[in-house]
């Protein structure tokens, strides 16, 4: 009932081909960005916006470039945070070393440094594929542990090895409350992810998906596969690139190699795969899953156990808090393969005969 | 995209739900947040510094019940040693009533907090760790590197290695390798070591190593070859049991092993048992049972059965050090409730000021009960270390024994170092130092 499509008639092809054909969708989508842009600001603590928002809109900005690799073009990468180191250093280098270089180019510089670098190590995606190519680009993320511990004139020549911006303003705007960090970072994630959208419904999109699904068959209908994968990898490091600067500029501050390692790499990979691989809004589902589930079992763990009388040492509670994320992610597995995008259409399909299901 | 507003709408209402009650329970006592790791690579170290942190609160809890009447209450959170964990919890528990200091438990955290400490004003005790330059109090306002950075800890084993061979100038023509883990907190000493190697005329030879350090087959590969006169071990956590096997099977000779006070407690050499023996140590503070504060905190906490870790860890070398620092964290308060008012609950800032003015003399060691424990130590708003001596320790095979005396570090080489580092980062970061006439307000 909630989905009933009756009556909405598309007569013309820019109709039919629209975002959200659905008018529920839009007015649902149009709703959640007024509550994102407006309403939460207003009611979010600095604590739910510096600890949890603001790194859940990095981490979902993230997963929609590694969704477009991994989940779209079908190539395995474990070098994910690699390209957001690259794109947080490249960013760094540019704001510092340029007097007066204003914020957001300096991000988008960034991100292109990270398109440069996964462009590099996308061409072994031309001759392995598969696991294959995660291993390969595992090299990537060895690579950028090394050249960021070791390549002193990329740090500034800072002798800890550790940087740190300070001072954000955009045109005269500082970036510097809680809520202004979450704006900011709120519009990179919105026009990215509609760019993303857009880009995955058009004909490079296409070609991706073809490549993922077979891509000998891609190439006998004339795809360049060459030309689809080292795409995909452009524009998915670009994207991941611009999350790194974000995470590195607006969530940490100051920063080192670490932040980057290969465990990020692989929370990256894991919130694709079980937000949805091939999904724009798995993206989102899958960072929120991978980001906020463990702070949320991190706190409420204690909180139930003090309900029932029984005091929970720290230890215990991370103890657990590791395996309940554990099972649940095996258990979301199970369930639904597909991801947690796939258990919303399913119930979005649901609803479209709710209350009456055949 | 509804399970993500359900999810921010769940969390506004747990948020919510936690911290209500808490709020209003908390509201005339002191809070200390506890940032911690129990479990990840560093676990063996971080728990018994985390024990020693806790059962202290419970011990003047149990014994004195608070500070000058003012209730101690403190929650744990577990960052695991990563960054982005340390900060969530820093900004889950910076906005408690009646938060104190945080003590980040990490140079990594630290780095991170450095920036946010500034902008909300909420002192960092870091002790013994963290930024080398914070000792510069007019640079680095809320930084507390009480007792002793890296670079101090540096320059004490290159003065006992310069007394060992007879004077500094022996060293010329020796060969010093630093074997460290591939972080910020491992590369802090190497500016130090290369200055007193320009002065001094040793070769140092830098060796790193990956973290979290279990893979070191490489390292001594290069030592096997270099052949060292010395090795300065600048690990934590499981890197540091690693490395002495490894020299144990390189055979390098343990005796010329010298850790900095992080790889000098007794995880890190347990397990090697005997393949230890030898090995030296930085030691800001002894391993023991004797001093009457651990003797306190047997009878107020242990003995009835509240202890947070093993009775038999109690007074280990991490263990006392986490007593040490949670000491300190109180003195501060009550420092500053002799000024802002005795039995009241102290902002962030009146801390600060307690934290510029401790003046533990021997007198009120001995009263603490940490005689022979640390040496007393006074703070001021320009000097945020209060004090720079510690001495060496060697494992015996079974215990950690004192090996020399007490060493002070060499103000004349690291005050104009510290003042020029400071002068870059303010630089780097656009800030200004502090004025001189901010030192005695609390804001």
């Amino acid at each position: 009932m909630l989905y009933r499509e009756n009556g909405q008639f598309k007569t013309s092809y820019r109709a039919d081909q629209q975002i959200f054909p659905i008018q529920q969708d839009r007015i649902f989508i149009g709703l959640l960005l007024a509550v994102a842009f407006v309403v939460v600001p207003g009611l979010a603590s600095d604590y739910l916006f510096r600890a949890i928002l603001i790194p859940f809109l990095i981490m979902a900005l993230a997963a929609l470039g590694v969704n477009i690799l991994v989940g779209y073009c079908g190539q395995i990468s474990l070098g994910s945070g690699a390209f957001m180191a690259v794109g947080a250093y490249g960013a760094y280098n540019f704001f510092v070393r340029i007097p007066g270089m204003p914020l957001v180019p300096a991000i988008l510089l960034g991100g292109l440094c990270a398109t440069a670098f996964g462009i590099l190590f996308g061409l072994p995606s031309l001759r392995v594929k598969g696991l294959y190519l995660a291993v390969a680009t595992l090299a990537a993320q060895f690579f950028s542990d090394w050249m960021f511990l070791r390549v002193k004139w990329l740090l500034n020549d800072s002798p800890s090895g550790s940087v740190g911006v300070t001072n954000l303003q955009v045109l005269g705007w500082p970036i510097d409350s809680a809520a202004s960090r979450y704006w900011f970072c709120l519009v990179f994630l919105v026009v990215m992810a509609l760019l993303a959208k857009n880009l995955v419904r058009s004909a490079i999109g296409r070609e991706w998906m073809a490549i993922r699904d077979m891509d000998v068959a891609a190439a006998v209908i004339g795809i360049r596969p060459m030309y689809a994968k080292l795409s995909a990898f452009a524009v998915s490091s670009f994207v991941v690139g611009v999350a790194g600067a974000l995470w590195a500029f607006v969530y940490l501050g100051t920063w080192e190699p670490a932040a980057f390692s290969v465990d990020l790499s692989f929370r990256l990979l894991f919130m694709v795969i079980i937000g949805g691989l091939g999904s724009i809004m798995g993206a989102f589902f899958g960072a929120a899953f991978i980001v906020v589930l463990p702070i949320v079992l991190n706190q409420v763990l204690p909180l139930l156990a003090s309900l029932v009388g029984v005091e929970f040492s720290t230890t215990a509670v991370s103890h657990a808090e590791l395996m309940i994320f554990g099972a649940l992610i095996v258990w979301f597995l199970a369930v639904e393969p597909h991801g947690l995008a796939r258990l919303w259409s399913t119930g979005k399909q649901k609803l479209r005969l709710w209350p009456f299901p055949h | 995209m509804k399970l993500r507003s359900l999810l921010a709408a769940a969390l506004v209402a747990g948020t919510a739900l936690a911290s209500a009650p808490a709020a209003i329970a908390q509201a005339k006592e002191q809070f200390f947040p506890l940032l911690s790791y129990r479990t990840g690579p560093y676990a063996p170290n971080g728990t018994p510094w985390a024990n020693g942190k806790q059962d202290y609160l419970k011990m003047v809890m149990a014994r004195d019940g608070g500070i000058n009447g003012v209730k101690l209450t403190w929650e744990e959170c577990e960052t695991g040693y990563a960054t982005d964990r340390g900060v969530e919890c820093y900004e889950r528990l910076k906005s408690r009533p009646g938060v104190t200091l945080f003590d980040p438990q990490s140079t990594g955290i630290t780095f991170a907090l450095t920036d946010k400490a500034l902008h909300d004003k909420i002192p960092l005790l870091t002790l013994g760790y963290g930024l080398s330059i914070s000792a510069d109090g007019m640079a680095f306002p809320w930084n507390f590197e009480l007792m002793g950075s890296y670079w101090t800890g540096a320059d004490i084993l290159v003065q006992h290695l310069g007394k060992k061979e007879g004077g500094l100038d022996k060293l010329k023509g020796k060969k010093i390798a630093l074997v460290y883990h591939d972080s910020p907190f491992g590369k802090e000493p190497i500016p130090l070591l290369q200055e007193r190697a320009r002065m001094h005329g040793f070769d140092l030879s830098l060796i790193p190593v990956t973290a979290p350090g279990v893979e070191q087959k490489a390292a001594w590969l290069q030592v096997r070859q270099q052949r060292p006169d010395y090795v300065f071990l600048w690990g934590w956590g499981v890197m540091n049991s690693t490395a002495l096997k490894e020299a144990q099977a390189t055979g390098y000779p343990r005796e010329k092993m010298y850790g900095v006070w992080w790889a000098g407690a007794e995880p890190d050499v347990k397990d090697v048992g005997a393949g230890a023996k030898g090995y030296n140590a930085l030691a800001l503070n002894p391993s023991s049972q004797q001093p009457k504060v651990i003797q306190d905190i047997l009878k107020y906490v242990h003995d009835k059965g509240q202890g947070t870790g093993p009775k038999d860890e109690v007074g280990h070398v991490l263990y006392t050090r986490g007593v040490i620092i949670q000491m300190l964290s109180h003195e501060a308060v009550r420092r500053a409730q002799e000024r802002f008012g005795k039995g009241k609950v102290m902002t962030p800032e009146q801390v600060r000021w307690g934290l510029e003015n401790l003046n533990l003399d021997q007198k009120r060691l001995d009263a603490l009960g940490f005689n022979g424990v640390m040496r007393p130590l006074s703070t001021s708003c320009t000097d945020h270390q209060g004090s720079t001596w510690a001495r060496i320790h060697t494992w015996d095979g079974s215990k950690w024994n004192f090996s020399s005396d007490w060493y002070q570090a060499d103000e004349q080489i690291l005050k104009p170092m510290v003042k020029a580092g400071a002068e870059k980062y303010l630089a780097d970061k656009k800030l200004q130092r502090r004025n001189a006439s901010e030192c005695q307000s609390a804001g």
